[in-house]
């Protein structure tokens, strides 16, 4: 887990980027909605007429290239819209490169689960439904389930397990959903800026809870806006800016840098 | 590799020797491509290890529907029965298409339930990739899942329907029979043949987020053209006065299959020659050219979904 046990001095990668783009392409913006015209041309000659039937393509990330090791943490800044998350996601596998490839051992995964649960229903039943969707056994799931109650306080000051999640505070929802992704042991581990939710004591628990994960998982990547946490649990960091790599190294140079450009009134 | 290298940016841990070369190395550590389309048996597999979801997922669908309604899951059984009374109102009183079917009431309520069945699977497996890109851009799980899943929550809905239909059968004096038991075939084979076209519009909604608007009429053409109101037998018997070969070619619409075969294992005024011919032939190969078909032709695009 720790470092090579491989052969000296060869580390054992875990995600290699190797040159990759991507491109979202938006349906319906500017001129090409509306006309009807342009709509079916859209339908019809797809991929040639992009341009003129309104079809934007965002180019959010520009030939990418990193290899990941085992052991490391590392850090994603960039301002906003920068594709920190974008790449996170290919990375993960759930977007797909328009050139170039992303190679990683085992499959790695979001610290994420929002988009499988349901308002609708109790905390109880989002709690398996979560754990299931994440691609955890039954049995996984009822031997977690208590923990994972018990670490989002949810039942903290009554019995809100067995309420509809409708009925839960925005505070109480993030921390029921932060509890069910944390759940899970991973290999490679994609965080995305969860450890901005909840109280301050939530917080705590969450952070003590992303180094224990650290801990498990071969490589954890954390996009952040927060320097500080990314100066607690990273020690090499990724600067994406307007989709391209600008610094890739250890945590203090980078971020030294990445503060001198943000600290700039108007930067371009 | 369709890509020529780009020589990656310095990084701080000293490289290992041809690092340059992240292809090579990606392979020397056996590294594997993210987001590549598992083999088809692979992805059998995967999707065979994701079950539980599959079924949670639809009944906490299911669940969820009527979770804010006063009288909450007795809307499962009020809503086809309402359905089932709406549409005997229309055809069976206003315009009395009823004329020469015994057992009307039975035979237009299972025919409505079979073909909601249907209807309603296909219109899911329409959206589920383009109404769930939420889901589909959070979590790893073969995308198969999702069309599966909202089948299987149609089906839990059908038994909800089929039990409001017992009642209906028993209430207008049809009497059980041993040939019920010929339904249970008789929708597995049906929720085969629903899976593979959902898989279908599923690949095709992903693509053509359109298709959930145009899919309604469709499929409401397709209804009216299944005699799901009226006896398609007696439409195009021998007095009709239409080609003797129009009844048959009707008859090869597989919705037009599965409804006859409901009807006639649960009704037993109707009888066997009210089928088609090669009836169960029929409904076994519909399900499965659907059911592998559709599932193959979701799996070639696996990796693209979720995108735009």
């Amino acid at each position: 887990m720790a470092d090579n046990t491989k052969q000296a001095g060869e580390r054992v990668p875990t995600v290699i980027a190797d040159g990759v783009d991507i491109v979202y392409r938006v349906n319906g913006t500017g001129a090409g909605r509306g006309s009807a015209t342009a709509a079916l041309n859209r339908i019809l000659r797809r991929g040639r007429a992009e341009k003129a039937a309104g079809v934007r393509r965002v180019h959010a990330v520009r030939n990418v290239s990193f290899v990941a090791h085992r052991g490391e943490a590392i850090g994603l800044i960039g301002t906003n819209g920068s594709g920190k998350s974008t790449l996170l996601k290919a990375v993960a596998g759930l977007l797909p490169v328009e050139r170039g490839r992303i190679y990683t051992d085992g499959q790695p995964s979001l610290l994420g689960v929002n988009a499988a649960l349901m308002n609708d229903l109790t905390g109880e039943r989002n709690v398996h439904l979560g754990g299931l969707a994440m691609g955890m056994s039954r049995a996984q799931i009822k031997e977690r389930y208590q923990e994972i109650v018990d670490f989002s306080g949810i039942n903290d000051k009554g019995d809100f397990i067995t309420l509809p999640m409708r009925t839960y505070s925005s505070g109480m929802a993030a921390r029921l959903r932060f509890s069910i992704a944390a759940a899970k042991d991973h290999d490679v581990l994609l965080v995305d800026e969860a450890l901005a939710t909840g109280d301050r004591s939530f917080q705590k628990r969450s952070e003590e809870r992303i180094r224990e994960l650290r801990k498990h998982a071969g490589t954890v990547f954390l996009v952040s806006h927060s320097n500080k946490s990314i100066r607690d649990t990273c020690d090499r960091v990724l600067w994406l800016e307007r989709g391209e790599l600008r610094m890739d190294g250890p945590t203090e140079e980078v971020l030294k840098e990445y503060e001198k450009f943000t600290a700039a009134p108007t930067r371009r | 590799m369709s890509q020529v290298l780009h020589t990656p940016p310095p990084t701080t841990s000293a490289p290992a020797a041809g690092e340059d070369d992240l292809a090579a190395l990606a392979a020397r550590h056996g590294l594997s491509v993210s987001g590549a389309r598992p083999s088809l048996p692979e992805y059998v597999r995967q999707l065979w290890a994701r079950r539980h979801f599959i079924g949670a997922f639809a009944t906490a669908k299911l669940t969820a529907q009527y979770s804010q309604a006063k009288l909450g899951q007795v809307w499962q059984v009020m809503t086809p029965l309402l359905n089932a009374a709406v549409y005997y109102f229309i055809f069976g009183v206003l315009m009395n298409t009823k004329r020469g079917v015994e057992d009307y009431v039975p035979f237009l309520v299972t025919g409505v339930f079979v073909w909601t069945f249907t209807q309603s699977s296909i219109m899911a497996g329409t959206k589920a990739i383009s109404g769930n890109l939420g889901l589909v851009r959070a979590l790893h799980f073969p995308r198969a899942a999702l069309p599966v899943s909202f089948c299987l929550q149609q089906l839990q809905q059908l038994m909800f329907s089929m039990a409001a239909l017992v009642v209906i059968l028993l209430a207008f004096g049809v009497p059980p029979a041993a040939s019920w038991v010929l339904a249970v075939p008789a929708l597995i084979l049906q929720f085969v043949f629903n899976a593979g076209v959902s898989l279908i519009m599923a690949r095709v909604g992903s693509k053509i987020p359109d298709m959930a608007q145009l899919m309604p009429f469709l499929l409401r053409t397709w209804m009216y053209g299944s005699g799901v109101m009226f006896s398609i037998h007696h439409m195009t018997g021998p007095d009709s006065g239409l080609p003797s070969w129009v009844g048959p070619v009707l008859q090869v619409n597989p919705a037009v299959v599965y409804i006859d075969l409901m009807r006639f294992a649960l009704i037993d005024s109707f009888g066997g020659g009210m089928l088609p011919d090669h009836v169960w032939a029929m409904a076994l190969g519909w399900a499965l050219l659907a059911g592998i078909g559709g599932f193959i032709y979701f799996w070639k695009a696996e990796e693209t979904y979720g995108r735009g």
